[in-house]
């Protein structure tokens, strides 16, 4: 009874209590999905998750995350799907309009160049994508940029970005990078073993994320062009 | 007060003594951490002799599976089974809490325990705490007046119905009753209504997944059936994994002997365990 | 500033436009910092609303449905609002969301349809176009933030192949054969998606079946909804919008 009489009234309530909020408009949101892109020396494997949702529920099972930009370039984009809609609208137009002024198409270094900076030019209104640019440069070596939402650019030779990019990033450091590994020769990647990596990725992605799911689809980039292929994933 | 021979007995009961320290902490720009949730698809119908309750198995850590087959239908007593939704601890503890009040009763008694017993007991528990034990409830169960369900929320309102669905894939599993539930439904249609249920809320909903848990509870038995249903498989790894011995860097090895001080033998007698206190 | 101008070759232009004057603080948008003093705040929540509207591909065509209620706060006040639109010849649009704004945007289309006819050169929009320019329309205006408050679901024959395709306030778009907006979404989508996926080739018939299905368990559940309800149907005979159907019901079970 001491203990009631103590501390009754005066110091409740302990805990913070929702108070109503006013409905406030967000111009964002988190459609999820998962990108991943590897290069190797004479090809560049990117690919995405097909789930498109938002909060606890799936908008559609079957949507392209991977847009061709050139016949040696794509763009892999997730997070907002409204901005990416739009982002890609225009690079595809500019990448058109390159072409017709230039009358040859854009390198992949130069698209990633223009990428990061429209990128930086929404800078302080940011598309919230995370990109990944995959294809092949001038010597026709695969290569794979990846950006932040406000256009900070960098190459690498395998990335994973978007819901699951935290969860499978440090599994292609170890795999494909070969880091925390003593003694191994650091075979270079070959198409096969990159694709099943691929693959291996994305089911350990759709098991521990909710955004990640429903299938993937691959696009294979060599200089003969770009092959498309898919696979399923659960659906839950 | 309290001393080696008699320890002092803590007040039973949640302990509060940090909660003033924590709302500061949280004030001042703390990250409380968070507690996992079961996203959850649960439901319950009452069918011809009894009532099936049925569960997905995914425990989610905000947008990470904490766990791929959970048990979320939990026992309370011989003839009564829970369905939990929400913070997965306050849901498993309620439910044991509750569970050893239930057999208390039962032993004080010496009678089945009645299912609205059980529902007065998690409501005033969960009334009591003003929704800080988030836990949603499905209770079914089957008594001498015949099969009963309930759905309870975190705050301790209850509801009696003939079917109810709760968590996070509650409107989905709810469709599915609203289309096709009837009342005297047999047993196999009731397994595949509840099932259908929650299949729904496992495909539809991204908190809920992996597989469908089953409970039947008749009149004097239960039949629980864990998976009932595997909604989903892991896809098969393409390649190997596997590392090459010496892969792990050794940073430094120390050899240390084992040695043996004395050796004693000692025999003991194959005698059964003691139980009589 | 005139020596700054672009003919001056001796000095440089400005390094970067569009950008705060020196000594100046840069107005970002939709930031509040300012706003507060002389900045102004626009409708930022919806005030007579349509619940759901769903919509279902079958063998040769789209079927789409959207109850008639207007509703005002949680006040059924307008009961015979349709909601689905009939666009051109191979195109329906149904929308939920804030009333006022769809009957904008239905304006707006209403006229570039008729300049579109005034051209007389045989062509007419085709759903994936007005797919495209709605999504252009909402996205340009949640980035204004003020945005249309609207889930718009548009159906209709892309060359002679069944197109169904949903643009929500953020411009958010997408294509599937199942799609469902507002509380739909949660209760309409499961059946449809478990209908669709168990027969892809089903008949007008039985589309419209699972059609009226999920508007009476949204009629049991959600509480913006009405049992009274339109159905466009879609396929390359043309348009039909029947309506209003009745949903019945039954409540025995509330006094099990």
């Amino acid at each position: 009874m001491a203990m009631l009489n103590e501390y009754s009234g005066r110091n409740l309530p302990d805990y913070e209590f929702e108070a109503v909020k006013k409905v406030h408009f967000s111009p964002y949101a988190d459609n999820g999905g998962s990108v991943i892109a590897l290069a190797g020396d004479d090809f560049c494997i990117i690919a995405g998750d097909t789930r498109l949702s938002s909060g606890f529920s799936i908008y559609t099972r079957e949507q392209q995350k991977l847009f061709p930009l050139s016949n040696t370039t794509v763009l892999g984009c997730s997070g907002c799907w409204c901005d990416t809609l739009t982002l890609t609208r225009i690079l595809s137009a500019r990448m058109q309009m390159y072409k017709h002024e230039h009358h040859k198409e854009m390198s992949t270094p130069a698209a990633a160049q223009m990428l990061s900076t429209m990128l930086y030019y929404k800078r302080f209104f940011p598309y919230y994508v995370s990109n990944m640019l995959a294809g092949l440069d001038e010597n026709g070596k695969g290569c794979v940029y990846s950006y932040d939402p406000i256009g900070h650019c960098e190459r690498s030779n395998y990335r994973a970005g978007g819901s699951a990019g935290a969860l499978l990033q440090p599994l292609l450091d170890n795999q494909v990078g070969y880091k925390n590994q003593e003694g191994v020769d650091p075979t270079p990647l070959s198409q096969e073993r990159a694709l099943s990596i691929i693959k291996d990725v994305f089911i350990s992605a759709a098991e521990r994320d909710i955004y990640t799911g429903d299938g993937i689809s691959i696009k294979i980039i060599t200089k003969d062009g770009v092959k498309n292929e898919s696979f399923s994933l659960r659906k839950d | 007060m309290s001393s080696v021979l008699v320890p002092e007995i803590p007040a039973p009961g949640f302990s509060f003594d940090l909660c003033q320290r924590n709302n500061f902490l949280s004030k001042k720009g703390f990250q409380v951490p968070k507690a996992i949730k079961t996203g959850t698809t649960i439901a319950g119908i009452v069918y011809k002799d009894g009532v099936i309750l049925g569960a997905d198995t995914r425990a989610t850590e905000d947008t990470i599976v904490a766990d791929k087959n959970c048990r979320k239908i939990h026992y309370l007593a011989q003839n009564m089974y829970v369905c939990g939704a929400g913070t997965a601890a306050d849901t498993d503890m309620t439910s044991q809490m509750i569970a050893s009040q239930l057999e208390l009763h039962r032993l004080n008694t010496g009678r089945i325990v009645p299912v609205c017993t059980a529902n007065a007991m998690l409501k005033q528990l969960l009334f009591r705490h003003q929704g800080h034990i988030g836990a949603a409830l499905v209770l079914g169960g089957v008594d001498l007046d015949g099969p009963h369900l309930h759905c309870i929320f975190p705050h301790g309102s209850s509801d009696t119905q003939q079917y109810t669905t709760m968590g996070s894939g509650s409107l989905a599993a709810m469709a599915v009753f609203e289309s096709r539930w009837k009342p005297g439904l047999s047993e196999e249609e009731g397994k595949e209504l509840v099932a259908d249920a929650i299949r729904a809320g496992v495909f539809n909903d991204l908190a809920s997944g992996s597989n469908v848990d089953l409970c039947i509870i008749r009149k004097g038995s239960v039949e629980y059936i864990r998976p009932y249903d595997v909604a989903n498989v892991k896809g098969v790894k393409q390649s190997s994994y596997r590392y090459k011995r010496g892969t792990t860097a050794v940073l430094a090895q120390t050899i240390r002997p084992i040695i043996i001080e004395k050796e004693t033998i000692c025999k003991v007698d194959t005698e059964s365990m003691d139980t009589s206190s | 500033m005139a020596f700054m101008t672009k003919g001056d070759w001796y000095n440089s232009q400005a390094f970067w436009q569009n950008g705060p004057a020196p000594g100046a603080i840069y107005n970002f948008p939709g930031n509040t910092a300012q706003s507060e003093s002389n900045g102004f705040q626009r409708s930022q929540a919806p005030i007579t609303t349509g619940t759901s509207v769903l919509g279902l591909h079958y063998k040769d065509g789209v079927v789409i449905a959207a109850d008639v209620l207007g509703s005002y706060g949680s006040l059924a006040k307008y009961r015979n609002c349709e909601r689905l639109m009939k666009v051109n010849d191979n195109i329906i649009l149904g929308a939920g969301g804030d009333f006022a704004d769809f009957q904008y945007i239905k304006n707006i289309i209403e006229q570039k349809i008729l300049e579109e006819e005034c051209l007389d050169d045989g062509f007419s929009l085709k759903p994936k176009s007005l797919h495209c320019w709605l999504t252009r329309v909402m996205y340009n205006r949640r980035s204004k933030f003020d945005p249309f408050w609207n889930n718009f679901i548009i159906a209709g024959m892309d060359d002679d192949k069944p197109f169904m395709g949903t643009v929500d306030k953020l411009g958010t778009a997408y294509a599937d054969p199942v799609i469902t907006t507002g509380y739909g979404a949660y209760m309409a989508t499961p059946l449809l998606r478990k209908a669709y996926e168990d027969n892809k080739e089903m008949t007008k018939e039985e589309a419209l079946q699972h059609i009226h299905k999920s508007m009476q368990v949204l009629f049991y559940r959600d509480a913006r909804s009405f049992p009274k309800y339109h159905v466009g149907i879609i396929n390359k005979d043309g348009i039909e919008i029947k309506g209003p159907l009745t949903l019945e019901s039954n409540w025995e079970v509330a006094n099990m």
